[in-house]
């Protein structure tokens, strides 16, 4: 097996047995992060290029580290999506970095399709950290990876992934994925925040809390985004938080294993209570850890060629 | 000069039949089999072709004032001639907005001196589009202005609609709509059902067009006024409409080809060249739009060709502008329909040029009959052809069709009685 | 055309022979380690824990090392190298570490391993044992205990065979 695409767009795009080998590289990757010296000759002498034209500061800093650990050269580059004051193309800028020589650009941006559209008009290679509302393929590779070292399968698993599923792309990149790998998705949220129309997804599409938690060993719990929410998708952040939200005892309807991830930065009482997100059950760190491994395998995948 | 079509078929909206055309001063002298001139007069053989109405389309955007690096009135009119149109209603969302007689003016005649293409300004109903106060539509209607339309926006208030519609049917003119609840739309870039749900793009619900010919429709059972309602793109709209002609209501409207030819499912790649307003819909609502075509219920076919620069679709997906251009894909695309069997060639003429102009109150064309003006389109509906960048005519590129590979094309376009293009 | 250098009897033995060599130079038995190189290293250090298990009735800590993120030439080679993963458990630090490979050839190997085991930590000393050397250094490495010394010419090639991947036991070089 292994991984002969030029980018990272998005877990739509690839097959079962490029996600299972992605996952396993990423698992020998993590035993670099418990080293004296955490860091690998590898990719000495490349450049990594972080363009970010939406703030994040996980993402961006779970890149740079494992790009570091790769020995690779990390730079940063922020940028608002929105800003055409300056007026500059998404394209343009991208083709100046690229005169550069860079690498790998590491992209995140604000409008979903941005990744591709770089991709297609660019010779360097592309990891997608995130477009607008449609993937953001290295989380749900490091939730599947955080998965399968507490599960130890996938098939036939029961995840539950609760929030905003419409404007998450988080969702849609695990969605894509665990379709593949044969795990049993459920979805729930409050209505304002699922597709009309979630027959792509082929999941089932739950109505309250208890029919979502019944019999689950995963429960997603996704970030509501508070600043970016218009008013009318919810009525308070209380409500939320008591129809919606994960709290200990709601987590008893779930499997008595079960675990709880989050994608991370957590609203404490919003969508996690603090005694779900601080309970043993809580897998959240592991998540963040497991983060870097994966970045660095996919960092490594596409970045020890030259020309692709 | 005379102008002779000997041998081709030539269809109306109601008959067709195989004759020779005589043309003299620019309108249609003669229909007769066998027809013998003087042997110096211009002949075209028309052997295996068809003859139509020049065709008329009720839906265009030229650009010009203001925004002529997308297009301008003589590379709109030459991609009308190429697309064998030979009369044009350009929507009023110029730079300025044409919403005084002065402007009304400058495009006529500037499309006047070029020769190729009558053109009839479509005013816009309020000042600067803002949907606040009424324009001078009786001034612009002197100009030569048939109709009048915000077109790219609707008009939300409810109010100003109304009296719009009352001031235009008292001066004899009539409203075409671009119906569109704002709100609803949202930040939506696409249709919303399938396809929004895997891209991640934003959606725009078919209720958002639905809502708003409603009230559009309801006003016009106020008011009385004709409205025709412009680039219908799904199946309730259709039934909208039906259901309002069914009442005897005074209600038409238009479909565009890219809404019969092409889904939502075409935007899985985020081609800015399949984003348009109203979107791309889903598979169910083009066939029930072609059904319409076929019954009757869309009373024409309009391109609203919209033209923009390469530039400005060389960008992310949600900052593109909406549009496709048209003129030049008009043939093709319907004659598909013909050769899946939904229409037929006297329906083809009915929607193109027939009702468009009964609709307008255009009573020197949209027929082949002797004493009418001599607006001719010629088409050869076998050729296949690669529609490359010489072909097109417009300043614009964003059609997903160009470079394609083609059926059907207008060989000889005809204007009162000169040939203004030849494929 | 391929010749039997070494039948699993004379593997044997020599294991056997290095084994007393390690436990001979590292007085201090608390202060041994071993690091095989992945695959047939590792292996091999298996092998000679259990001699020493034989002998001093206690095993040293072993690890296993796959060097490929350290190789020099990771970015020419045309197929992506499948990592099998670095296995060390225990400090590194101040440690004597015998480090394990089957064959010693132009030593870049070697010269990976030195490097990852560094990363590791600061061992007091690397010894460098080899089951067979076949010559043709392009860097300045040698090992310390050598099982069997090859003349090869480069065209030549060394096949180890272990039954634990192999399903037997044999060296031979193959033409």
């Amino acid at each position: 097996m292994s991984f002969k695409k030029k980018d990272l767009i998005g877990l739509k795009d690839l097959s079962k047995d490029e996600i299972l080998f992605i996952l396993e590289t990423a698992e020998k990757f993590k035993e670099i992060g418990k080293r004296d010296v955490k860091k690998v000759p590898t990719l000495k002498g490349r450049t990594v290029v972080n363009l970010f034209f939406e703030p994040s500061t996980r993402t961006r800093t779970s890149f740079e580290i494992a790009a570091k650990r790769l020995s690779a050269d990390t730079i940063n580059f922020s940028s608002s999506a929105s800003s055409t004051s300056k007026g500059e193309t998404l394209i343009d800028t991208i083709r100046n970095i690229e005169s550069m020589s860079a690498d790998i650009f590491v992209v995140r941006h604000a409008f979903s399709g941005s990744a591709k559209f770089i991709a297609e008009n660019t010779r360097t290679k592309i990891i997608n950290a995130g477009d607008g509302t449609n993937e953001h393929p290295t989380q749900a590779l490091l939730d599947l990876m955080t998965i399968k070292e507490h599960k130890k399968t996938f098939e036939n698993l029961n995840v539950s992934i609760i929030g905003d599923i419409t404007h998450s792309r988080v969702a849609r990149s695990n969605i894509w994925a665990m379709k593949k790998l044969g795990i049993n998705l459920k979805l729930f949220g409050p209505k304002t925040m699922l597709p009309v129309n979630t027959d792509p997804f082929g999941c089932n599409v739950c109505t309250n809390i208890e029919e979502a938690l019944e019999n689950t060993d995963v429960i997603m719990m996704l970030r509501i985004q508070m600043e970016r929410q218009s008013k009318t998708l919810l009525p308070s952040v209380k409500e939320y938080a008591k129809l919606f939200g994960l709290n200990r005892k709601k987590m008893q309807m779930a499997k008595k294993d079960a675990i709880i991830m989050h994608p991370g930065p957590i609203n404490r009482g919003v969508e996690l209570a603090s005694d779900a997100a601080d309970s043993p059950k809580s897998v959240i760190l592991n998540q963040v850890e497991n983060g870097v491994a994966v970045r660095m395998a996919v960092l490594y995948l596409l970045g020890i060629h030259n020309g692709g | 000069m005379d102008l002779l079509l000997k041998g081709g078929t030539i269809i109306n909206h109601d008959e067709e039949a195989v004759s020779d055309i005589l043309i003299k001063e620019g309108k249609i002298s003669k229909i007769a089999k066998n027809i013998n001139t003087e042997s110096k007069t211009e002949t075209i053989d028309c052997t295996n072709l068809i003859i139509t109405p020049g065709l008329i389309d009720m839906h265009v955007h030229f650009r010009d004032p203001g925004l002529e690096y997308k297009e301008d009135i003589f590379s709109g009119c030459d991609a009308a001639a190429a697309g064998g149109v030979t009369t044009c209603f350009p929507m009023a969302n110029t730079k300025p907005v044409n919403d005084n007689a002065f402007l009304t003016l400058y495009m006529i005649d500037k499309a006047k001196n070029y020769g190729k293409t009558d053109i009839f300004p479509v005013g816009a109903i309020t000042k600067g589009m803002k949907g606040e106060e009424l324009a001078e539509m009786g001034e612009m209607k002197q100009a030569g202005a048939l109709a009048f339309s915000d077109d790219g926006l609707p008009i939300v208030s409810s109010e100003v609609m109304r009296r719009g519609l009352e001031y235009a049917s008292g001066i004899g003119a009539f409203i075409i709509t671009h119906s569109e609840d704002l709100s609803l739309v949202g930040d939506g870039v696409i249709n919303e059902g399938e396809i929004s749900t895997i891209t991640g793009l934003k959606g725009i619900p078919s209720e958002a067009e639905e809502i708003m010919i409603s009230r559009d429709i309801l006003l016009s059972k106020l008011t009385g006024a004709h409205i025709h309602i412009a680039h219908v793109s799904t199946k309730g709209s259709v039934d909208l409409i039906r259901r309002a002609k069914d009442k005897g209501l005074n209600v038409t409207c238009e479909a565009a080809p890219h809404h019969f030819t092409f889904t939502d499912e075409e935007l899985l790649n985020y081609d800015t060249n399949y984003k348009m307003n109203p979107p791309l819909r889903g598979k169910e609502d083009v066939e029930y739009i072609k059904s319409a075509l076929k019954d009757g219920t869309i009373d024409i076919i309009a391109t609203d060709h919209a033209p923009h620069h390469p530039d400005e679709k060389f960008v992310e997906f949600d900052k593109a502008p909406n549009g496709i251009i048209g003129l030049q894909t008009l043939v093709p695309l319907t004659f598909k329909l013909i050769d899946d069997g939904i229409i037929g060639l006297k329906e083809f003429v009915k929607l193109t040029s027939y009702k468009p102009a009964k609709i307008a109150g255009l009573t020197d064309r949209g027929e082949i009959k002797e004493g009418k003006i001599a607006d001719i389109t010629i088409i050869d509906t076998d050729k296949t052809y690669l529609y490359d960048d010489k072909l097109n005519k417009s300043k614009a590129k964003n059609s997903p069709l160009l470079g394609a590979s083609l059926q059907a094309i207008a060989l000889y376009t005809i204007k009162r009685g000169r040939i203004v293009h030849k494929n | 055309m391929e010749k039997e250098i070494l039948n699993k009897h004379e593997l044997d033995s020599i294991i056997t022979r290095i084994t007393f060599q390690i436990l001979e130079k590292c007085k201090n038995f608390e202060n041994l380690a071993l690091i095989g190189i992945k695959r047939r290293g590792a292996i091999l250090a298996d092998r000679i824990n259990e001699k020493i298990q034989e002998y001093k009735n206690k095993k040293s800590p072993v690890g296993y090392l796959d060097i490929t993120l350290y190789r020099d030439d990771l970015t020419e080679i045309a197929d992506y190298p499948e990592l099998s993963g670095t296995e060390i458990e225990f400090s590194v630090k101040s440690k004597n570490i015998i480090l394990i490979d089957d064959v010693i050839f132009t030593g870049r190997t070697a010269r990976a391993a030195l490097d990852a085991i560094i990363d590791f930590g600061r061992p007091e000393k690397i010894i460098l044992t080899c089951l067979i050397d076949r010559g043709h250094r392009e860097l300045p490495i040698q090992p310390d205990f050598t099982g069997k010394y090859v003349p090869t010419s480069i065209e030549e090639k060394i096949n180890v065979k272990l039954k634990e991947l192999d399903g037997m036991d044999s060296v031979s070089i193959e033409k």
